[in-house]
């Protein structure tokens, strides 16, 4: 019993990862994104869901394999670019593509009120806010109104899921208002 | 029914407290330490392992506090232990103990605790969770949809930072949680009036401010070690302008608690001239003995009689809480407080 107590008092070592909050993929740090505002947003005109990448998106689900390997790509290169963590929820469109999975706390409404003076992630001081970043990609690129639609709670079954599937066949419709929902109230909607 | 609600709607200048509950399982001092606020603040928060630390639960905290009969409380929720369902099911005991005032935050990290270790939660954040709670008085539904009979009856409160970068987006993160259903909103630590009342017009020019009661947040610095504390960049959310450290640092060491005290009573009386500010919030938990003295210092008199001490009334409040002055404001119990408040205040 009192080995037991040892163990659960005794205090991380320094510089030791935390815990991730999400039951997937890296843990809950900030990751600058490595693609630029400019490239991430003229990215999106391509990968806005539209009827190609809807068909395109219906015949990778047809085939398990076809399904894995997809997802498996958009793994790869969403975690190099933006420390993608496979919420299968994808915020990035309207939060400057700055991931707000990599918040420690996962806040995907904005910054928590720890933000330091500098800017720096209350969890990880020497890494910038993941919504710091994301603010200023977002204005850079004159899309700062994204910031305000109002964000649903995530399913946690997607983990791991391709969020690029997801968005494609509509199944990610509702996970934010059109708007910033202050001229009536916006329904939660049901969340399993 | 929550007198809080009904003093708001009214427009009369409002004060809020906090009070931590105790780490043992008796809320007597706790009680102890409401009954230093009764007739001097409105309400007062109950704590939710403010700081990660554990206490005693604020739920718990709020209906000893409710039946005490000694002060309204409100009760905070963090996102950071609780998933959607235990939160639900929290929210639904406290409509049914009749728990009605709530402030929903964030919560600060486990890692700045007592149990580092712990599993951080952050099942839904703070606007989610606002939201959930309006959908359950409103919609009288769950977030599965599913019916409740009956709906409970809330005041939903949230929290803001104006100081904390990106300083721009501020009044806008505070919108959505006015459009997420927070119908009060208590701040952060207020020390720089200009960039607070720059946050409290964008809120205007939102059109927010007649849906949500802001309640500015004032704490006192108490001394030098305090001021050392949290001038050292160190307490997550908490900012203090380069001339209020000037300030504090040109007085004697002995006297900073005074001038501490003083700036807080500037701050309240600041505030109050603010168009859109419903009243002030006081982040003097641990403290509660000096609370009367810093409300008779800014012109806030507890007497029913709205009797305000004469020269002192820098910022023109009226009482009517049926406050008693203690004979003397002793700062006993200081050593067993929290230092200061962390950034719960999310």
């Amino acid at each position: 019993m009192t080995r037991v107590m040892v163990e659960l008092r005794r205090t991380a070592p320094a510089g030791s990862p935390l815990a991730a909050s999400g039951t997937a993929g890296p843990r809950s740090v900030p990751h600058r994104p490595r693609l630029s505002a400019r490239l991430a947003y003229l990215m999106q005109k391509v990968l806005k869901p539209n009827s190609a990448n809807s068909r395109f998106g219906a015949l990778v689900e047809r085939s398990a394999l076809a399904r894995k390997l997809f997802t498996a790509a958009e793994r790869a290169s969403k975690e190099r670019l933006f420390g993608c963590r496979m919420c299968g929820q994808c915020a990035l469109p309207v939060t400057g593509y700055s991931c707000p999975m990599g918040c420690p706390k996962e806040l995907r409404n904005g910054p928590c009120g720890g933000v330091g003076p500098d800017g720096g992630c209350e969890v990880y001081p020497d890494k910038r806010c993941v919504w710091v970043v994301g603010y200023e990609r977002a204005a850079s690129q004159g899309a700062a109104a994204d910031l305000r639609r109002l964000q649903r709670p995530i399913d946690h079954r997607r983990w791991g899921e391709s969020s690029w599937l997801n968005y494609w066949a509509g199944r990610d419709d509702d996970l934010w208002t059109t708007d910033d929902g202050l001229a009536s109230p916006p329904p939660m909607g049901e969340v399993q | 029914m929550s007198a809080l609600r009904d003093r708001l709607a009214a427009g009369e200048f409002t004060i809020t407290a906090e009070l931590s509950p105790p780490r043992g399982a008796s809320a007597a001092a706790m009680l102890g330490r409401a009954e230093l606020l009764r007739g001097w603040v409105d309400a007062v928060n109950i704590t939710d392992n403010q700081g990660s630390h554990v206490r005693l639960s604020s739920w718990a905290g709020a209906v000893a506090v409710q039946q005490s009969g000694i002060i309204e409380p409100i009760m905070q929720m963090t996102c950071r232990d609780r998933n959607r369902i235990a939160l639900q099911s929290d929210l639904l005991g406290a409509g049914a103990l009749g728990i009605e005032n709530l402030l929903f935050m964030t919560g600060d990290h486990p890692k700045f605790g007592d149990h580092p270790g712990a599993k951080p939660v952050f099942d839904v954040d703070s606007t989610q969770l606002t939201w959930t709670a309006r959908t359950l008085r409103d919609e009288g539904r769950l977030l599965s949809g599913k019916e409740l009979n009956p709906a409970p009856r809330f005041f939903l409160g949230a929290v803001e930072n104006p100081f904390a970068p990106p300083v721009e987006y501020r009044a806008r993160r505070a919108a959505k949680k006015v459009a997420a259903g927070a119908e009060f909103m208590q701040t952060q630590y207020v020390f720089d009036v200009p960039v607070f009342t720059r946050w409290v017009t964008e809120l205007g020019e939102l059109g927010v401010l007649d849906r949500c009661a802001i309640l500015a947040g004032v704490g006192v610095i108490r001394s030098a070690r305090m001021l050392d504390f949290m001038a050292s960049g160190k307490v997550p959310g908490v900012q203090i302008p380069e001339p209020v450290i000037r300030r504090l640092r040109g007085v004697s060491p002995e006297d900073v608690g005074a001038e501490g005290a003083k700036i807080a009573a500037e701050v309240i009386a600041a505030v109050r001239e603010i168009p859109g500010v419903a009243g002030v919030h006081l982040l003097t938990a641990g403290y509660e003995k000096q609370t009367p003295e810093l409300l008779r210092m800014a012109g806030v008199s507890g007497g029913r009689g709205g009797v305000v001490p004469p020269g002192d009334n820098t910022a023109g409040v009226s009482g009517g809480r049926g406050g008693v002055v203690p004979p003397e404001v002793s700062r006993a119990g200081v050593d067993r407080a929290p230092l200061v408040r962390t950034s719960d205040g999310d």
